[in-house]
Parts: C-alpha cells; structure tokens; sequence
C-alpha cells in the first residue's frame, strides 16, 4: 500500500545554496590574503607605529595601580577562604596520611568504584614516596575548596544560561575574557584585593577555573533530547519539575566532564598562584627552579601531574557512570560498607601500630638526584638537532608572518582582519575584530601586539593540527585513548615552569620556545575535546557508513570529523584561548611582544602601566580571535544544515 | 463518482476537540501573515517575501467524542506543528483550540497544565523517554508531575502496564527495550492519567512494518477497550486508513479534503488526494453504498439483503453465492441492488 515516506519538496534555492557559498568562502578568503600580500609588497614598512605612540590610557593605568589600596570588602571574604583553607589543612593533620588516604579511597570507591579507589591508594601513597605529602594535601584541600566553589557558583549560572539564551549571550563573552585573561597579568591586581596568601590563589583559581563548569552545564542542559522536554510538558510538567526530572538528571554526564575540566584548571592555576605565596606543590616546584634545582622541580611536578591523572581518572569513571544504569541495592550496600570500613581502617590504623602514624622517611624516594645527572647528557645529544628545528621554523614560518603582521600598515592590516571576520561571520563580527584592533593601538602597543599574533596563530595551527590528528585518533581506539590520556593531563596541569626549564635547556630563550610552550599548554585540551567529539558519534551512524563500504579514512573524513564539527570547533575557540593564557609565560622564555611587557610590568612597578595595558591588548586579541573561531563554527554548522 | 450522503459516525455533542481558523507562521512579523494578501502565497514565494514559514494554514476541525480522528500528509506539510499548537506545546500565530468546550486558547499556564495532567496526553515519534527511569517510573511521571502519593500513582501505572502487555519490564531502563516496546513504554505514560483525548504524533513510524501492525491493533484495541478520543497524526496511508474514522489530508499547512475512508476513495477531493490513495484496493475502502445502481426493469429481487455500509470486500461471499443481485436496504428501505458484475467491475480496478 502506498506509503508516503516521499521526502518533503523542499524549496529548491535552500539545497542548492549551500555548496556554491562553501567553496566561494574559501576563495574569498584566498582572495583576502593575497591582496594582504600584494599590500604589504607595495606600502610595508610604512604606518607601522614602529617607534610607538603615546598612550594616555597606559599612564592612567599607572596611576590606577599606584593607588589602589587594600579594599574593606574583601575583609570578610579573606577571612572565610583562611578559615577554609586552614580548616581543611587540619583536617588532613588530624586524619594523617592513613586516615586522608581511606577517606579519599572511600570516596573514590562510591563515585568511580573498585579499580578507581585502588588508583587513589596507589597516587596518594606516591605523594609520600616522593617526599611531597604535605604540600600535596595542602595544594589538595586549594584545589577541594575552589572546585566546591565553582560548583556552587557555576552550576547554577550553567543551568540559567542553559534555559536562557538571553543570560547566556550576556554571560559568554564574560566567561570568554575570564579565561582569556592572562593569569599572570592578574594575579597582581588579585593580590591587591585579596593579599599574597591562600585567599589570592584561591580567588584566581576561581576567575581561572569556573567558566568550563558554566560552559559544560549550559551546554548539557541544550543537548537534552527535545523529545524528553516535550513529552515532561505534555504531561503538564512546570519548568520546574522539567528541570529537576529531566534536563538535569538527563545532562548530568555533560556536566561531570565540566566539572573535570574546572577541577583542572583549578589544579593547573593553584599551583601557578604559588607566585603570589599560595602554599602547596606549586610552591615546592618554584622553590626547586629558583635554585636551578631541575631534578627537584620536576620531583614535583610529578606530583602534580599524578594528583591530576588520579582526579581526572576518578571524575571521568565517576561521569560515565552517570549515565549508567544504577547498580542493584546489593551491590550498593557493599559499597557502602567497605567504604565506610576503608576510613575506619585509615583513622584507627596509627591507633595500633603507632609507628606507622607518621610517614617513614625510609620510604620516601625523590626522583630528584638521577634526574639532575642526566640532564646534561640529554642536553648535549638532542641540542644540534633541536637548534636546527628552532632555526628552520623560525626563518620559514615565524619571520615571514611577523613581518606581514608587523610591516603592513596598521589601519591596512585592521581592514583585512575585519573583512576576514566578515567573511566568516557577521558584521557585527567584523565590528568586535576592528575594535579590539583598535584598542591595541589605542594602549600604545601595535607592533607587539602583531608579534603576539603572530606567536598565537602559528601555535594556534599547530594545535589544531595536533588536536584533530591525536584526537581522531584516541576518540577511534580505546587503547590509544588509554595511552594518551595520563600524556595529556600531564600536558595540562603540569604548572607551565616545569616544562618550561627542559625546553629552555632544548630551544634557547626564542619565538620558538615560546610557541612550543603554549602548544604544550594548549594541545592536550584541543586533543580531549575533538577525541570527545569524535568518540561521541553515535555508532550506528558509522555502522551505516561501514556497511555503505566506506574505508576508514573516508569514516574520518566523511562521518565523524563532520558529524563532530561542533565540538570540534569548540576544540578550536577553546585551544586559540588556552594559546592566548600562555602569551605571558612566553614573554619569560623569549617571546616578547605583549607577554614581555606584562612580565616586565610585573617585576616593576614603574612599568605596571605598560604591563597592564599589555594585559589589556593580550584580552582584546583573545576576544578577537574567539569571536572569530566562534562565528568560523557557525557559519559551517548553518551551511551543512538544511533544517 | 458522486460523494453519498454523509452520515455522522459519532453523536455530534459538543466536539471533543475544536480547531477553529488555527495558524501557525514561523519567522519574523509572524503574526501579520495570517488573514493578509500574502497568506495566499506559496512556501517558496512566502519564505522569499518575508522570510516566515506558515506551517499551518487556516485550519479547522471538529473531532467527535470518542473518534478516531487521522491527520494525513508528506512529511513537512505540518502535521507536528499542527497537533502542537493544538496541545499549545507550541503557540498557535491565530486561531482558537476547544478542548471540550474549554478554550485552549485563552487558558493560562495554570489551566494548560491542568488539562495536560487530566484532560489530554500525547505519544511521540520519538518516544521521549527519560532513560534515568525505570519503565514503571516512566509510566508514573504524568502521575507524579500532578501529584498523586506515590503508592496509588504506582499501582495505576503498574495497571496501564498491564493494559500495555509490559508487564515482566516494570524494573526495565527504556534503553534496554527494543523501539517497539518503548514505545509501549510511551502509550502507557499517556495512557496512565486516564485522558479523554490523545494525541499520537507519528508514534509508529520508527518502527518497523510487523511491529508497527501490531502496535496499530494495539491502539484499536485500546480505543474499544477504553474508548478515548484520538487525534492520530500519520504519513502512512494503509495507517491512517485502519485506524481512522475520519481521515484529514494535509498540504502545505492546508487541510485538502477531511472525510471517511470510503469518501477519500471515492470521491478525492483533488488531484493530489487521487494520487494518495490510487494504489489503495478501492474494494478494501468502499462500501455498497458507492457501487449500487437502481434495480433494471428485469431483475428479480430475491437476492441477499446487504446493509449499504458492509465493506465492498466482505460482500464478496454473499453476492457471489446468490444467483440474483444483492439488494440493499437501509431501514427496510430498499436503496439499490449489486450484483455480481458490478462487483468483478470494481475488484478488477475498473471505475464503476
Ligand atoms: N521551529 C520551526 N521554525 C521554523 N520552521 C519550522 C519549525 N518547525 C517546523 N517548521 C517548518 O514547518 C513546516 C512543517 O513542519 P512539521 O510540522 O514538522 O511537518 P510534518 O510533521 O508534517 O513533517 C516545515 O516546512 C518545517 O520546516
Ligand atoms: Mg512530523
């Protein structure tokens, strides 16, 4: 009998468009960039602003910060961080290392289960084997009490944003500077507010750390099948109860992965904050660097990079477990109960065998000393080749894009990123670009804001590229993804210093070491996000491709790179911002442009006008490049959409 | 062919449902569309004019107590929209909705909930499902969201369950089921707040042929067991045909043509219906009525006794076994006789 499943006469101009506008956008970008270059042929080395011009926004900065005092406000809110931090430092001294390790064991246990706990067993008992116990627990109690933070502060922003397009509109571009923002740049003025100590460290790994929560939650909340939304109200479900029984509980998985990035970013800025002499592990690695003490640095930062490979582990077991299916009551109670046994067992066992109350220094074993001896052996065989890498990249790839950023004239160079983000975006796009250009050169820093650029979008490229191929392939192979992970939380919360003295020791003080350091940074979160994008495509949509006899490139190329085009933009937008938060630590290695100014502000205090309007220029090229990875995402989306 | 006398099927009291000059346009300025020169236009002109979409057109129905009421057309052609601004899941741009009598138009939030929750119920394509709840939980939330104590909200889902053929999945998570159980799972949640009206929004057009048969005379069984009135939107014609006691054939956001099955048959209102229902068997559709002529002078008679609404199909037996033509009679009136030739003419295919 007739079926009518013929598909809908769609208008016909809504399937033709598509194609011509694609490829057209590509030669109109093309067309963009030569007549950059034929500008720059003909009129560079003219307007460049070499010689600079004088800012009166860079001297009201100065006068800013020469007056800024202590802020009563903050009196209050100092106050309670304290009592929190030494708070929780105590507890982990009243419990000891056998009571602080049955109860994280516990906890493991009844979020990610067995094999979770026995990793958190192992990881803690390491902290002690590398001499590092204390100032493990106290960057462990920073790190417990922003993520709660976080949690209570982002998840109901999250949730508003998720229900409001309105509220997130307003708050995105907030969220985007947050993360943008330079934490060096501002962990200074967060001092001003919140003194040196745990308060400012805390403060900055909030700013730093809550966004992703916020991002993740309002993201989950979108994604919830509309069907579900639809059938709660068609049975006359108040937007209440539509929350609470089906966005929430229906996006909590999506929400837990926020949370693990958040309690990332916290683990990574806590340790940064050990500048401004916030206690714990950041502070022993600093400690190490500032006697040139390699092997001791990187003793610590071990620990760091263990603490976050045991935290990530056990929030993402806990994430996947979200969307399981609840286990039996059973099993639930022996859960339970040897949990609750794990803490007795920690907190009685110094009661009985009195000397296992304090950690035994005969187990202690830092990696220290055979570090530091081979150190010059590694430095002497690798150092030729890695002087001819820096040479080659730096005469082919950065010297030519500086010099067409740098040698064009500036208001040239303003019109071509405004027609570029036309191009890709809307004119309000184009606007946003023009104006954050201008700004650069409003605060007096043109020149090294375009080497900036140059820096950003070189490590920028070579992130994506690493993202998409690295991330392709741990999102296809379970293995792969097995092998890579630990690599990658390593990458992204091993505190910048840690890998900053082997690649100084390898590349020299250059552009080059600047950019390998802010892919080092950036990549292993462009890496997660496409392998989570790629891993997400529903697998009876590549089962349709497998069967229609598709190789496995074609897979790739043709179902799951664009199926996840959407996270792989947000890939994108999130690893050009990652890029831009390492600008300032590639002014400490060589960079120079606005990171060596924000670092010169920073160590002198006539120079904290500069350095401020430095921060201030590396944020509006942060928004600017954000605004146009974003719109990039959109305009692919709509065009491959028809619906 | 000429369209015989319509006879109600239903009592006409007041309708269950009443769709009155109901318009839903999408896109910018919608609300000026409706009742404006360019309402007219077709989609691409429209689109290209002012950007809107009017996926609903003008429509207007009435549906009657505890009928089977089929909403018919491609896919596109509004049907979703349709029966989502009837339950107002999504807002009509003009028009009103009479739920029995009660305009849903004009109801409040509060209102609309309370009729969601005792008055009508809906069953998607796409099951949506909670998929962190139990089928027994699943079946219980409309139950729970009106706040019934959770023993007797319980007991009732178990007994919809039961209703559903489920039982053995109550403990079940919906991903666990095949999609013709959850769909189940989706019927009974609809079912479980005893409505007087549901609405099926393609329900079945997921599955597949033999388990979207056996749901089909799942929902007729339903429909004679507890008798609710049903809106039932489809794109599959042998569907809407088994199912409807009226069919509405929809294009473009217009209702064509509403009427029976046999009136779609026999009597289409355009080319486009005629096109719909030409692979139909015309003797599985149409009923003595369409194919009865008055007796010729020499005829005897003395044939069977047939009712003029017996199904073209099922008077094959008695016609053929006779040796005069059938007669039929309404009333103990006599309408008009078939005979056998008469009947090979239509089952052959040609027009009577
Ligand atoms: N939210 C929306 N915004 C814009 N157009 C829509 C929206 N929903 C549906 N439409 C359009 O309305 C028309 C009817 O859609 P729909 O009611 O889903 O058709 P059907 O259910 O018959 O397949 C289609 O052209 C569709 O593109
Ligand atoms: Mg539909």
């Amino acid at each position: 009998m007739a079926t009518l499943t013929a598909e809908p006469q769609l208008e016909p101009q809504r399937r033709i468009v598509p194609p011509p506008k694609k490829s057209r956008l590509g030669w109109q970008l093309l067309g963009v960039l030569v007549t950059w270059v034929v500008l720059w042929r003909v009129f560079g080395g003219q307007w460049t602003l070499e010689s600079g011009v004088p800012s009166t926004i860079q001297d009201w900065l100065q006068s800013f910060v020469s007056n800024l005092g202590i802020v009563s406000f903050t009196q209050p809110i100092i106050a309670v961080l304290n009592a929190l931090y030494n708070g929780g430092v105590w507890l982990t001294q009243q419990l000891g290392w056998t009571g602080m390790i049955g109860l994280c064991s516990a906890l493991a246990l009844i979020v990610a289960g067995w094999r979770m706990a026995l990793l958190t067993i192992v990881g803690m008992l390491s902290f002690g084997v590398l001499g590092l116990w204390e100032p493990s627990m106290e960057t462990l109690v920073l790190v417990a009490i922003t993520v709660l933070l976080a949690i209570l502060i982002g998840i109901p922003l999250g949730i508003a944003c998720g229900l409001s397009t309105r509220f997130e509109r307003f708050l995105m571009p907030v969220l985007d500077t947050l993360q943008i923002m330079p934490s060096f740049a501002y962990l200074p003025i967060v001092t001003l507010f919140f003194l040196i100590g745990p308060p400012s460290g805390i403060v900055a790994s909030l700013i730093y750390a809550v966004p992703p929560t916020i991002r993740l939650t309002s993201v989950g909340i979108r994604q919830v099948a509309s069907a579900s939304v639809e059938a709660a109200e068609s049975l006359g479900a108040t937007s209440r109860q539509v929350l609470r029984d089906v966005q929430l509980p229906m996006s909590r998985r999506t929400r837990v992965v926020g949370i693990n990035q958040t309690v990332m970013a916290a683990l990574s800025m806590i340790t940064i904050a050990a500048l401004v002499a916030t206690p714990g592990l950041g502070q022993s690695v600093l400690g190490s660097l500032q006697i040139l003490d390699i092997g001791g640095a990187l003793n610590s930062g071990l620990a760091i990079v263990v603490m976050a490979i045991v935290l990530d582990r056990v929030i993402s077991a806990a994430s996947n477990r979200a969307g399981e299916i609840a286990p039996s009551k059973r099993s639930r109670y022996t859960v339970w109960a040897v949990a609750a046994a794990l803490i007795v067992a920690g907190v009685i066992l110094p009661v009985i065998v009195p000397s296992s109350a304090k950690w035994n220094a005969a187990w202690t074993h830092s990696i220290a000393d055979s570090v530091n001896s081979a150190t010059p052996w590694l430095k002497d065989h690798l150092y030729p080749f890695t002087t001819a890498m820096t040479e080659w990249i730096t005469v082919w790839v950065i010297n030519p894009l500086e010099s067409l950023l740098t040698d064009t004239p500036w208001f040239m160079v303003i019109a071509v990123w405004a027609v570029l983000a036309l191009l890709v975006g809307k004119y309000r796009t184009a606007i946003t670009v023009g104006l954050c250009l201008i700004g650069c050169v409003l605060l007096g820093l043109w020149p090294d804001s375009m080497v900036t650029l140059t820096q950003v979008i070189i490590a920028a490229a070579f992130t994506m590229v690493l993202g998409l191929l690295i991330g392709t392939w741990i999102g296809r192979s379970q293995t792969a993804d097995r092998v890579w992970r630990p690599i990658l939380d390593a990458g992204q919360v091993m505190p910048p210093f840690v890998y900053l003295v082997p690649c100084l020791a390898l590349f020299g003080p250059t552009r080059f070491t600047a950019i390998v350091a802010a892919i080092i940074y950036a990549a292993p979160a462009a890496i997660k996000i496409v392998g989570e994008g790629i891993s997400t495509v529903p697998t009876n949509t590549i089962e349709a491709s497998r069967s229609a006899g598709a190789t496995s490139t074609q897979e790739i190329l043709k179902v799951q790179i664009p199926m996840a085009r959407p996270i792989i933009m947000v890939a994108l937008n999130q690893g050009v911002i990652y890029v831009m938060a390492m600008v300032v630590v590639g002014g400490l290695v060589g960079g120079g442009g606005l990171g060596y100014d924000v670092v010169k502000g920073f160590s002198q205090e006539r120079f904290a006008g500069i350095g401020l309007a430095a921060g201030i220029a590396i944020v509006l090229l942060g928004v600017m490049l954000d605004r146009i990875s974003q719109s990039a995402g959109r305009v692919r989306r709509t065009s491959s959409d028809v619906r | 062919m000429s369209s015989p006398d319509i006879v109600p099927t239903h009592d006409s009291t007041t309708p269950a449902v009443s769709v009155r000059n109901l318009w839903k346009v999408f896109g910018p300025k919608a609300e000026s569309i409706p009742g404006s020169a360019d309402a007219d236009l077709a989609p691409a002109e429209l689109k290209d004019k002012t950007g809107c979409v009017a996926a609903v057109r003008d429509v207007s129905f009435d549906v009657a107590p505890g009928e089977v009421f089929v909403v018919m057309g491609l896919s596109g052609s509004g049907k979703s929209t349709l029966v989502r601004c009837i339950t107002r899941l999504i807002e009509p741009t003009a028009g009103d909705v009479l739920v029995e009598g009660d305009n849903l138009s004009s109801a409040d939030e509060k209102k609309l909930r309370e009729l969601r929750r005792n008055r009508f119920s809906m069953v998607f394509q796409h099951f949506g499902l909670l998929p962190h709840r139990r089928v027994i939980d699943n079946v219980a939330y409309g139950l729970e969201v009106r706040g019934d104590d959770k023993a007797s909200r319980l007991a009732r889902a178990q007994e919809v369950i039961d209703l559903v053929s489920l039982n053995g999945f109550e403990n079940s998570y919906p991903d666990q089921l095949s999609g013709g159980m959850q769909q189940r799972v989706g019927l009974a949640r609809a079912l479980a707040g005893d409505p007087d009206i549901m609405f099926f929004d393609e329900p079945f057009s997921a599955l597949d042929p033999l388990i979207r048969r056996g749901m089909q005379d799942e929902v007729l069984r339903l429909h004679h067991e507890v008798g609710k009135t049903m809106v039932f939107i489809t794109h599959d014609l042998s569907e809407a045909l088994r199912l409807g006691d009226r069919i509405a054939i929809m294009r473009n956001g217009r209702l064509v043509q509403v009427g029976r099955p046999d009136e779609l048959v026999g009597a289409p209102a355009d080319d486009y219906v005629a096109d719909f229902t030409r692979d139909i068997p015309r003797s599985h559709v149409l009923t003595m009525r369409w194919i009865m002529r008055p007796p010729r002078p020499e005829e005897a008679l003395d044939g069977p006794e047939v009712s003029p609404d017996m199904i073209i199909r099922d008077s094959i037996g008695p016609i053929t076994s006779a040796s005069g033509p059938a007669r039929i009679v309404q009333d103990g009136q006599l309408l008009g006789v078939v005979d056998r030739d008469d009947l090979l003419t239509v089952i052959a295919g040609g027009q009577s």
